[in-house]
């Protein structure tokens, strides 16, 4: 086991690589940081000491990838590349283009935003099995038919009416909580409910759907017809035998956005003002912060390779028909 | 004057391909089965036909040209530097009417107070008749009966060419079934045959009945209102059509030729060639998709900016990051298919007329162009289309982080941009919203009914689970 894990980390540290190079190539080689300094002091009257000024605020005023000025290490490491890129590595983000520590900030957003992601996964988790479950139980009735077309239904409306609406609705109309906005301690209840009530019913049209054909096919198997040959009654059926085995495809699908929490929802955040990573992120892309939006795919990257690890050790444990060869 | 954008001439192309292959699908026996059983499914058949209107409304606004300046006939034709396209003609009316500010859907007065001077001098606070919305009305009490009046002649209109259509459909049935007129028409009434015609036709009837009230009423009111600089909604939510209709198409368009081409190598060739394609995209994967547009977004405005000269209108501009985000989002979106595809082929290499070819010599191009590809086409047909409805939404979202369409260019996502604070006001602005849900809902919905009619079809695991 711990070889395998071992294996599947090692594994992950060329795709880290690659990340980090895509994103290097994206921010400094597209386009220099001369590109950069030029559009954010302003296009037409822009002087080169102001271009140089600005650069060497941010310490991009080194060279990209080899510095013959610098001697012996330096050559390597007094470059763009290697304090910008390569430093991520070791998680050190350095400071925004606003001169804020960017690791900083990320170790006090994150707590909001999984003030919204965990109870929505959670509690989804929860309505959308039994959704599913229900429509499996009346499978092939009207209840299941229609229930899969309000499902296709809730699915083509996009996340932005559930937002609007829900704000329009709870807050404005019934004044049950307020429109955004966040607070610390207990007091946050009532700011989160509505972000993560949306959250739920905004997905569960495609969730349901999901689960529901997974359990299907497990009914499909041999032994839920052993089941139901020996006179188990039908509930049971679905509780002991379905639900259980349906529920290895369902949770190793969750385990690969757990990390992904940390990161919050940028559309969610930002629309009801939660100053988690997701409105974090929304803000650095509208004040076009480069520092931060690339700190925060790196970041994102190595959640979700994070999460990959995982899902695979999760599907070893859960399913003991795996093997770790 | 003709005006040729990058996009118009991919959709061209696309719709090219699609005639081709429609071509090549209606020669070959089993290729034609899936899409009977397609064709069999009420829910598919009215999904296609409202796809149907989409289609041609953005194919009508994807003919661009320099209208004529019409005074300068005699001496030397000139042309204006605006660019329009067939749908702005049509919708002429829509497009050159615009009030000042907001208005409520057939309204005849602003949506708010003004001080107005009446003709003796005094000044009362009111709300000022609109500039052209309900104009030819004497009384303005009136509007109820005659937007009654006008839609029921602008339904008859609509009848008229639904009959019309009717008849041409009939009649070709007739030639093709070689049938006589009365017995063509019975079967369908009597719902005989597989393909539902009977559905079919109500449903274009219902179409084309609602569209030409909505048209004809559309030059005398603003039908779905305006919006907050006097545009009306109606006009915006048209043209936002060839917007999404091109994000959801030229996106897989662009994606295709990777996935296919990188998924099948690498599932055919095994070994290194594999493991390389396996590295490409799951790296590509990792990347958070929001994260890697905003970059690539946030770069392509730095390069723009840049290279400002480069760029001689505002319609080039927008259409260029249009490309590029279907690009953009084509480069994230092919990783899942290439996977899926390199799984089957893993599988089809192992399979005996394979074995054979490679015994034989056969090359491996050849291999995998004649023996390989045809068989993993259903994984390529049902990918497509599924992956249709979710692009369409994501533009709106990607438009309120302002790294979708550009502002300038009319989306869905940029009119519940714009529209989403309105909702504030008292008494609220819903008009902007509801027609880009109502239109939204309209494409996406069939969308996602014939996504899933294709996917039964074409699977291979659930045919034979029927």
């Amino acid at each position: 086991m711990i070889n395998y894990i071992i294996r599947r980390i090692l594994y992950a540290l060329p795709i880290l690589i690659g990340v980090n190079v895509i994103t290097f190539v994206l921010f400094f080689v597209v386009n220099t940081p001369d590109d950069i300094a030029r559009m954010q002091l302003g296009q037409k009257r822009v002087t080169q000491e102001a271009i140089e000024k600005w650069k060497a605020d941010r310490g991009y005023d080194r060279p990209i990838l080899w510095n013959a000025n610098a001697s012996g290490t330096g050559k390597l490491t007094e470059t763009i590349f290697y304090i910008h890129s390569v430093k991520l590595f070791v998680f050190e983000f350095g400071q925004s283009d606003s001169g804020r520590d960017i690791g900083h900030d990320i170790s006090q957003r994150m707590w909001p935003s999984l003030a919204i992601t965990v109870p929505s996964l959670l509690l989804g988790l929860f309505a959308y099995i039994t959704f599913a479950l229900i429509l499996a139980f009346f499978r092939a009735t009207y209840i299941d038919v229609w229930g899969v077309v309000l499902c296709v239904v809730m699915m083509s409306v996009s996340s932005m009416f559930y937002i609007i609406g829900g704000q329009f609705v709870i807050g404005k109309l019934l004044h049950l909580v307020p429109i955004s906005g966040y607070d610390t301690g207990i007091q946050a209840i009532k700011f989160v409910a509505l972000p993560v009530l949306v959250g739920l019913v905004g997905s569960i049209g495609s969730s349901t759907r999901w689960y529901r054909t997974i359990f299907l096919e497990e009914m499909n198997k041999d032994y839920v017809r052993t089941a139901r040959a020996k006179g188990l009654p039908e509930k049971l059926v679905l509780y002991r035998h379905v639900l259980r085995n349906g529920l290895i495809p369902i949770l190793t699908g969750v385990v690969v956005i757990l990390p992904m929490l940390f990161i919050g929802s940028l559309i969610t955040e930002s629309f009801f003002a939660i100053p988690g990573l997701g409105s974090y992120t929304i803000d650095a892309i509208n004040r076009q912060d480069f520092a931060i939006v690339r700190s925060m795919v790196y970041l994102g990257s190595v959640l979700y390779i994070f999460g990959l690890l995982l899902t695979d050790i999760s599907y070893t444990i859960a399913d003991p028909r795996i093997r770790l060869e | 004057m003709p005006v040729l954008f990058i996009t118009d001439i991919l959709i061209f192309v696309l719709l090219g391909m699609v005639i081709l292959f429609a071509w090549y699908t209606t020669r070959h026996e089993h290729l034609r089965a899936p899409w009977r059983q397609v064709a069999a499914n009420p829910l598919a058949m009215v999904a296609v036909v409202i796809l149907g209107f989409y289609i041609i409304i953005g194919l009508l606004d994807s003919i661009h040209f320099h209208p004529r300046l019409s005074w300068e006939e005699e001496k030397q034709v000139e042309y204006s530097t605006e660019i329009h396209s067939l749908l702005d003609v049509l919708t002429e009316k829509m497009r050159t009417q615009i009030e000042t500010s907001y208005s409520a859907p057939f309204a005849t007065h602003s949506f708010a107070k003004e001080v107005i001077v009446l003709p003796d001098g005094s000044e009362i606070r009111a709300y000022p008749r609109l500039a052209f919305a309900g104009r030819h009305l004497d009384d303005v009490n009136d509007v109820g009966s005659d937007i009654l009046i006008k839609s029921i002649s602008g339904g008859l209109v609509g009848l008229f060419i639904w009959a019309l259509l009717c008849g041409l459909s009939i009649f070709w049935l007739a030639r093709h079934r070689q049938h006589t007129l009365n017995e063509t028409l019975g079967s369908i009434i009597q719902r005989q045959g597989r393909i539902p015609w009977h559905i079919i036709l109500i449903t274009l009837g219902l179409c084309i009945v609602t569209l030409s009230t909505l048209f004809y009423l559309s030059s005398f009111y603003h039908v779905l209102g305006t919006d907050k600089v006097g545009q009306d909604v109606f006009y915006q939510s048209l043209k936002s059509v060839r917007t999404g209709l091109l994000i959801g198409t030229l996106t897989t368009l662009v994606m295709l030729p990777f996935a296919i081409a990188l998924g099948i190598m690498a599932g055919y060739f095994r070994g290194w060639v594999d493991d390389v394609i396996q590295y490409l995209y799951t790296t590509l994967n990792s990347i958070p998709g929001v994260l890697l547009i905003a970059a690539a977004i946030l770069m392509l405005e730095v390069y723009m900016t840049n290279h400002a000269v480069d760029f001689t209108s505002v319609e080039q501009r927008a259409d260029m990051r249009l490309l590029f985000l279907c690009m953009i989002l084509g480069i994230m979106s092919w990783t899942g298919l290439c996977r899926l595809l390199r799984g089957e082929a893993l599988k089809l290499r192992e399979i005996d007329y394979v074995q054979a070819s490679q015994a034989f010599g056969v090359g491996h191009l050849t291999i995998m162009l004649r023996h390989v590809l045809p068989n993993v086409m259903h994984i390529v047909m049902i990918s497509i289309v599924i992956d249709f409805s979710g692009l369409v939404l994501a533009e709106a979202v990607l438009a309120y982080i302002n790294i979708g369409v550009d502002p300038s260019m009319a989306s869905w996502g940029n009119m519940i941009n714009s529209a989403r604070l309105e909702l504030a006001r008292d008494p609220v602005v819903w008009w902007s919203l509801a027609a880009a849900f109502i239109f939204m809902l309209g494409l996406v919905l069939p969308a996602n009914l014939f996504a899933d009619a294709v996917r039964d079809a074409f699977d291979p695991r659930i045919r034979t689970m029927q």
